[in-house]
């Protein structure tokens, strides 16, 4: 089933608002294996000259990809999830993301192409501070693989 | 430490690369710190009965890993201000306690105005490339 083309540059409401928090911080980085100080050490992080800890650069994924639900799960949209596999990511940073940080995500449908049968869709969001600030663009390539196609 | 100037840097040169390996308990913690609770992570059954040879690594694991190649060379992971990555391979991790490895290598590609370089960043497993296209631009020092 073909997605609906209509959706490119769709925008949604953006999220309830994220609070960024140390302990988040430091279980995402323990995730990764990571060991640099300024994802656990607050001293550390203002050493570098940041406020608080410091985000790992894919740390926005953990609420992007929620915010990204509400345009897979769109059923006007005919996304198969099923059938969903995550193709490309991209991070964008106008500044790292900190422990203390509010922010909103808000998500629009940048782009949707076929190719080899499989539907593709760009989900972009955007990620702002509650003051207005924009803190990162985050670009989702999700593949709906072709019914019929060998995966 | 202090950042890594533009200066000191090179098209061609290439950062430490590194190891890195992924257990099933590395998946367990990573879907809980992500929240991606994607069931082929951590479900042999299911992972099996959708063509997987077994549960594979998630993606964002591969290049949330993949990047501290970047960063633990700059010394400031906040300094990383684009990072993008094609998923083009899974990584079968067995229930063993060697889990499955990845070798991490990058170089600098490019180095753009403002003090800025490009790094082209490689993830191979088993000698097949798990993500393709991965790049980093980082803003260093002048």
């Amino acid at each position: 089933m073909a997605i609906n083309q209509e959706f490119i540059g769709r925008t949604y409401p953006p999220t309830e608002v994220y609070s960024v928090g140390r302990e988040k911080i430091r279980e995402f980085a323990n995730a990764l294996g990571e060991r640099a100080s300024c994802y656990f050490d607050v001293e550390s992080a203002r050493a570098l000259g940041y406020p608080d800890l410091v985000a790992p650069p894919t740390f926005a994924i953990t609420f992007t990809m929620q915010a990204a639900g509400q345009v897979i799960h769109d059923p006007e949209l005919g996304l198969d999830y099923t059938r969903v596999v995550h193709g490309e990511q991209r991070f964008v940073q106008q500044r790292p993301i900190f422990a203390g940080d509010e922010i909103t995500s808000t998500v629009s449908v940048d782009s949707i192409r076929s190719a080899a049968g499989n539907d593709m869709i760009t989900v972009k969001a955007q990620v702002h501070a509650t003051d207005g600030e924009l803190v990162s663009t985050v670009y989702t390539l999700l593949v709906s693989r072709g019914v019929g196609e060998a995966s | 430490m202090s950042l890594i100037s533009i200066s000191q840097v090179h098209v061609g040169l290439e950062l430490p690369a590194q190891e890195f390996v992924f257990t099933r308990a590395d998946l367990i913690r990573y879907a809980g710190a992500s929240g991606d609770f994607n069931i082929i992570h951590w479900n042999e059954r299911v992972a099996k009965e959708v063509g997987l040879p077994t549960v594979i690594a998630h993606g964002m694991l591969t290049m949330g890993t993949a990047i501290r190649v970047v960063t633990d060379w700059l010394g400031d992971p906040g300094k990383v201000i684009e990072y993008s990555a094609r998923f083009t391979r899974p990584i079968p991790v067995p229930d063993t306690d060697e889990g499955s490895t990845i070798k991490v290598s990058a170089k600098i590609t490019e180095l753009l105005e403002n003090n800025q370089a490009v790094i082209s960043v490689s993830a191979i497993h088993n000698e097949v490339t798990v993500l393709a296209k991965t790049t980093a631009t980082v803003q260093l020092a002048p």
